[in-house]
């Protein structure tokens, strides 16, 4: 009998065997569980010159602490990712008053931006900006991502991301030349109308099959000619009574005229 | 035929064919100057007495009549390449994976049905054109017969002796809808399945037996596997078998009939002034069918439509933004969304969802029947029995074209009413706000449209008269001896004049008495007084023709031209009228 | 009376009509009359040998320009694959063979049909010829003809003389169809039975001995639709929207199990939107408060299909709770129980009451206690 098998009865032996079996199994789940896809971690140096930027710029709006204003909702725990697509996209700083923030030229670089993100994610832990392996595009599988994309997406942006129509004026914009990255970010933070795709609810990986979907359509373009903005019977309806018709009612006209 | 040899004629059976000839007919001088083929078919059949009428025919020229031929060929070109899709169609809605050459659905699950579309669409040569030629000539099949069909009413060409062909016509409108409807349900996308989902509720709303009809219809829960081979056969069978039948019998009566024509110098309503089919006609309207060709050839080759492996396969569970039926459905869908939802009543505990079934189920037997009933409605409404075979120039007919141009915002109301939600997003407005604007704007425009298009025909009728009694402007200045200035105005000549005043003076029918000599009232009296309601209603404004007198009245004197309107223009109030006379109403033509 | 003047026009030459009234003679007809066609107009080619030619080049040029058609259908048929794509300034990334075989295809009907029109207006004959009409209707004589055949012809077959004939005869030709519409209406489906009130939460369809389809309430889990993966409750964030199905109806995340038949017609009534918001932001209705007590901490599940016509209702705007249905634009407010705010929708969606099992994740605490989806008469 070894030294081991021997203390096997010792009182302390249960105590170690819990403690074996605790560190193993939260030492699976750290190494198993998924991860949220993050980028480096921020600087101190960069979090002072963020908080120097929001100050002037943000906090009119969005309150001195973050903590929000009646004009601008509260960023508390909304992350470095909803940080860089709002601004990144060009959205805030806000260019004027409206229901929804439009799309806009970006009005900061991407290491000012980078460093109002690490402000904001050191106030409260939120979702941080995505490992670029989750928004390159390769690796994903577009036949799932599009399965994801028609149950959780089309109905607000259709079905090939040209945009939809919200109530009251809110709109669902287009995905069209929109970054890979600032789309998974918007999945991740649901900007304004936008619900919020957490990582449960789609993984990093799902996100990326939805990206690598995307990305394929856009590379398949469109073989049957002109998409006519892909809003689907409207504009074909449109297309044949004016264009159409008229061409037709043009010839029709030529045909009847006395010749020359 | 006795200059045969003689059949022997003792027996009874002999006698029988005494009479039968044993040599062929001598050739004719007729028979011999045919070509080979030609003459070969009439020694059988005899047409060439049928074919020269029917190759000397005349048919009028106007670029408005082709309206109808552009519906013809598309739905030839909609027979034709349809035939080329059934061969590699699949009407299955049995459970697939796809394993084609289009990426982004590579392992998905979809139905046959949808799998071959993308078939025919990525991986059979030419599939995606004749797939494109099919759906546009299919669109412009309706767009081109709407036109059609609006012709033919702005100009009564509706009137007796076509109110047949206009109610085939109508019949052949709606069914073109559902042929419509179904074939582009056939691919099982998600865009065409939500109309199918939808459509399945339309039929839920139905009274009493709403879910009988919707489960036998989808031969069980929605969607079943029944719903697309049973649009399958009502796609490719049923409804052409029927459109070709009706669109055989519309023609043919336009031969017998033969077309309507414009007024115009030279045309009566005894004669049709034209081309004749050979060579003429043939030429152009054979030409016209190879351009209508070509040209849906070409908008399939530069233009992308319905595009279902951007929608995906058919899924309950999703939808697309943006989802519309085809342009000719969209009235209807337009109709369902302006109804309100407190319009869905609660009757002895069963929901009556009048919310849908307006809209679903009663408008469109309701447009149709009253775009049927038209023609009767007016002919009792002007007492007028006569052939009509000249058309109307729509602004002499004031009424009638307000009416139309009423009832067309009514529909273009509800049309534009089913974008709603891509006029938010394009035009960055609220859906809301726009929703609310058609509600109101499918009572009030109507109403505005139909007062301002009878203003508008009633001034241009003003106009012509104008034109005639005062000429054209000629743009030249002439200055009198006394040095008055004076635009010259150029008389018209009297073809392009005939064009202007050819038509007929209008007036209400008059009401005779109602009261008999004992003053007992007459029992049709109500229905007579509705009559001369509706006839002042229709002819109660109406503008004249000039008159050979009033032109000269208007050359000989300058100052006589405002007399001249006043009394050219009359409105008739009240209920005693000078009767008809038997001239305006009798069987005279001009 | 109207009044309309005519005055004489041969009184001196100067007519007013302001003058009264001026007998007239006869002499101006009362209306315009018809001036017959025109003069024709002479074309070119009419009396031009070199117009004639030139029309003829014409003509034949287009032609020509079919056949150039046909050729370029042929090589965009055999010179390319199906997936070769070029890139059009204004098109985009084309189908190549698409593109050219329909322009081929185009041009070379376009040119038969404007060559055959050119031909026409060009060269062939363009004076107009007119056709005398007769009336539509037949002569008295043709007319008293048929009513002689048909009278002749009734009275033949003794129809009117045998009412036994006539009312046999009735009675069959209007039952004879019968049986050939009672097969199509009676055959093309089943009847709906309670298919319309339950839905795959109520359990999975099993036939049990009576013949009737059964089901049997197993507090199914919410997974996630397409992917089949339970959900947490804690994994719900508030603002976060999951398109829900119950477990057991499309395979699990490891592609095992799942409906082999009926998948479609389930998911169809038993798609559910899943949501949280915050338990103070639910109104202070009789709804509100049934919505909050049937959730489980904020978290909300609803019927996904719309009351209106059947269309899934995905659209949910976190901001303000509303979901919206992108078919006809009614609108739910979760906050109210799903009452509807807009559009053409009557009646709320219903709620699915929810809870969690013992390992945290959501499941359905009951079945749907209303029919889902649109109105229909039994409903009630």
């Amino acid at each position: 009998m070894n030294a081991l098998a021997s203390r096997r009865r010792h009182p302390a032996a249960i105590a170690l065997l819990l403690l074996l079996g605790l560190f193993v199994t939260g030492g699976a789940y750290a190494a198993l569980a998924p991860k949220p896809a993050v980028a480096a971690e921020a600087s101190s140096d960069q979090i002072q010159q963020g908080k120097q930027l929001f100050l002037q710029n943000c906090a009119t709006c969005h309150g001195i602490g973050a903590l929000g204003t009646d004009e601008g909702p509260s960023l508390a725990g909304v992350g470095a990712a909803a940080v860089d697509f709002q601004m990144g996209t060009g959205r805030m700083p806000m260019a004027g008053p409206g229901i929804q923030a439009p799309r806009n030229v970006p009005s900061f670089d991407a290491e000012k931006i980078a460093a109002i993100g690490a402000y904001i994610q050191s106030l409260a832990p939120g979702p941080a900006v995505p490992d670029a392996k989750y928004t390159s595009g390769e690796g994903g599988d577009p036949g799932k991502g599009g399965m994801i994309f028609r149950t959780n997406c089309s109905m607000c942006h259709n079905s090939a991301g040209a945009g939809g129509a919200l109530t009251r004026g809110k709109y669902a914009p287009s995905l069209h030349n929109v970054d890979a990255k600032y789309i998974y970010e918007a999945m991740l933070t649901g900007p304004q109308s936008m619900p919020v795709f957490n990582d449960m609810n789609l993984s990093p990986e799902a996100k990326a099959d939805v990206i690598a979907y995307l990305k394929t359509m856009h590379e398949e373009g469109n073989p049957g000619g002109m998409a006519l903005g892909s809003l689907g019977p409207v504009s074909e309806g449109l297309v044949a009574w004016i264009f159409g018709l008229g061409i037709l009612i043009g010839a029709a006209y030529w045909l009847g005229q006395k010749g020359a | 035929m006795s200059t045969a040899d003689p059949i022997d004629s003792g027996r009874a059976a002999d006698r029988l064919r005494a009479g039968d000839s044993r040599r062929p007919a001598p050739a004719s001088g007729g028979s011999k100057s045919l070509g080979g083929v030609a003459g070969w078919v009439d020694d059988r059949l005899g047409p060439a007495k049928g074919v020269n009428y029917l190759m000397k025919k005349v048919f009028p020229d106007h670029w408005s009549f082709m309206l109808g031929e552009i519906a013809m060929y598309s739905m030839i070109i909609c027979l034709l390449t349809g035939t080329f899709l059934t061969f590699w169609f699949v009407p299955s809605a049995g459970h697939t994976t796809y394993d084609g050459s289009y990426i982004p659905l590579q392992g998905v699950q979809m139905s046959e049905a949808y799998a071959s579309s993308l078939d025919i669409s990525f991986d059979i040569k030419g599939g995606l054109l004749i797939r494109q030629m099919h759906h546009w000539a299919a669109l412009m099949f309706i767009v081109a017969l709407s036109a059609h069909m609006l012709r033919v009413f702005f100009t009564g060409a509706f009137r007796k002796p076509r109110e047949l062909n206009w109610i085939i016509g109508c019949i052949l409108s709606m069914l073109a809808l559902v042929e419509g409807f179904a074939g582009y349900s056939l691919p099982d996308d998600l865009l065409s399945g939500t109309g199918l989902r939808a459509a399945q509720g339309f039929i839920l709303s139905a009274p009493v037996i709403g879910s009988y009809m919707a489960y036998g219809l989808f031969g069980g829960d929605f969607p079943g596997e029944a719903i697309i081979p049973r649009l399958y056969g009502v796609h490719i069978l049923l409804l052409p078998a029927i459109l070709i039948g009706l669109f055989t019998a519309h023609i043919v009566m336009v031969a017998v009939q033969k077309h309507t024509q414009y007024p115009g110098p030279g045309r009566t309503n005894d004669n049709v002034v034209g081309f004749p089919v050979m060579p003429v006609y043939a030429a152009k309207a054979g030409g016209f069918f190879f351009i209508v060709f070509g040209f849906t050839a070409l908008l399939a080759a530069f233009v992308q439509i319905n595009s279902i492996w951007v929608y995906g396969p058919y899924d309950p569970s999703a939808v697309t933004a943006g989802s519309q039926p085809d342009w000719y459905m969209g009235f209807a869908d337009g109709a369902l969304r302006l109804l309100p939802g407190w319009l869905e009543f609660n009757i002895f505990g069963h929901p009556l969802s009048l919310n849908v079934a307006i809209g679903a189920l009663f408008l469109i037997p309701i447009m149709y029947g009253a775009m049927a009933a038209y023609p009767f409605i007016e002919a009792w409404v002007t007492g007028d029995k006569r052939e009509h075979h000249l058309l109307d120039r729509p602004r002499n007919q004031p009424t009638r074209t307000a009416l139309g141009v009423a009832a067309l915002t009514f529909y273009g109301v509800l049309m534009f009413a089913a974008g709603n939600d891509l006029m938010a997003i394009k035009l960055h407005m609220s859906i809301n706000d726009i929703t609310y604007f058609f509600r109101a704007g499918v009572f009030i425009l109507p109403v505005l449209a139909f007062w301002a298009t009878r203003r508008i025909c009633l001034s241009l009728q003003r106009s012509d008269r104008n034109m005639v009694l005062h000429g054209r402007e000629s743009g030249r200045i002439v200055r009198t001896a006394e040095g008055k200035f004076f635009e010259a105005h150029e008389p018209l000549d009297e073809y392009t004049r005939w064009k202007l005043v050819g038509y007929e003076r209008q007036a209400p029918l008059e009401l005779t008495g109602g009261v008999d000599a004992h003053g007992v009232a007459d029992r049709s009296s109500r229905g007579a007084k509705l009559r001369a309601r509706l006839s002042q209603f229709y002819f109660g404004t109406h503008v004249d023709p000039v008159t050979p007198t009033e032109l000269a009245a208007a050359h000989h004197d300058g100052h006589a031209h405002e007399a001249i309107e006043a009394a050219g223009e009359s409105t008739h109030a009240g209920s005693h009228l000078t009767a008809l006379s038997p001239a305006d109403r009798g069987e005279s033509s001009r | 009376m109207t009044t309309h003047e005519f005055p004489d026009a041969d009184s001196a030459g100067v007519v007013r009509l302001d003058e009264g009234h001026h007998p007239g003679d006869g002499k101006m007809p009362a209306e315009f009359e018809n001036p017959g066609l025109p003069p024709h107009v002479h074309r070119m080619a009419d009396h031009d040998d070199a117009g004639a030619k030139r029309a003829e080049r014409q003509v034949a040029g287009l032609f020509g320009l079919s056949m150039l058609g046909t050729i370029v259908a042929m090589v965009g048929y055999f010179a390319f694959s199906t997936e070769h794509r070029s890139w059009v300034p204004g098109l985009g990334h084309v189908s190549t063979t698409n593109l050219l075989l329909g322009i081929g295809i185009g041009l070379g009907l376009l040119g038969i049909g404007l060559g055959a029109v050119h031909w026409a207006k060009t060269l062939m004959p363009d004076e107009e010829v007119v056709e005398m009409r007769h009336p539509m209707r037949s002569s008295d004589e043709a007319r008293a003809g048929f009513a002689e055949v048909m009278r002749e012809g009734g009275e033949k077959s003794q129809l009117f003389r045998r009412p036994l004939l006539k009312l046999s005869l009735g009675g069959a030709m209007g039952l004879f169809s019968l049986p050939l519409l009672v097969q199509l209406l009676g055959s093309l489906g089943p009847l709906p039975r309670n298919n319309l009130d339950v839905t795959f939460w109520d359990g999975h369809p099993h036939e049990g001995e009576d013949g009737k389809q059964h089901r049997t309430f197993e507090h199914p889990r919410l997974v996630t639709d397409p992917e089949g993966i339970p959900i947490k409750a804690a994994d719900v964030t508030i603002g976060s929207v999951y398109h829900v199905l119950p477990a057991g109806l499309l395979p699990n995340a490891d592609g095992e199990g799942g409906l082999e038949h009926g998948q479609l017609e389930e998911k169809a009534k038993a798609a559910v939107l899943l949501m949280r918001l915050d338990p103070t932001e639910f109104q202070d209705t009789p709804g509100g408060k049934k919505a909050k007590e049937w959730g489980h901490d904020g978290i909300v599940a609803y019927s996904k299909i719309c009351t209106h016509v059947g269309c899934p209702v995905g659209l949910y705007e976190r901001t303000t709770h509303h979901l919206l249905c992108p078919c006809h634009q009614s609108t739910f407010d979760v906050t109210d129980d799903c009452k509807v705010i807009f559009g053409p929708a009557k009646r709320p969606l219903p709620q699915l009451k929810i809870t969690v099992d013992d390992e945290g994740y959501l499941i359905a605490a009951q079945p749907f206690q209303e029919a889902v989806g649109p109105s229909f008469w039994e409903r009630g």
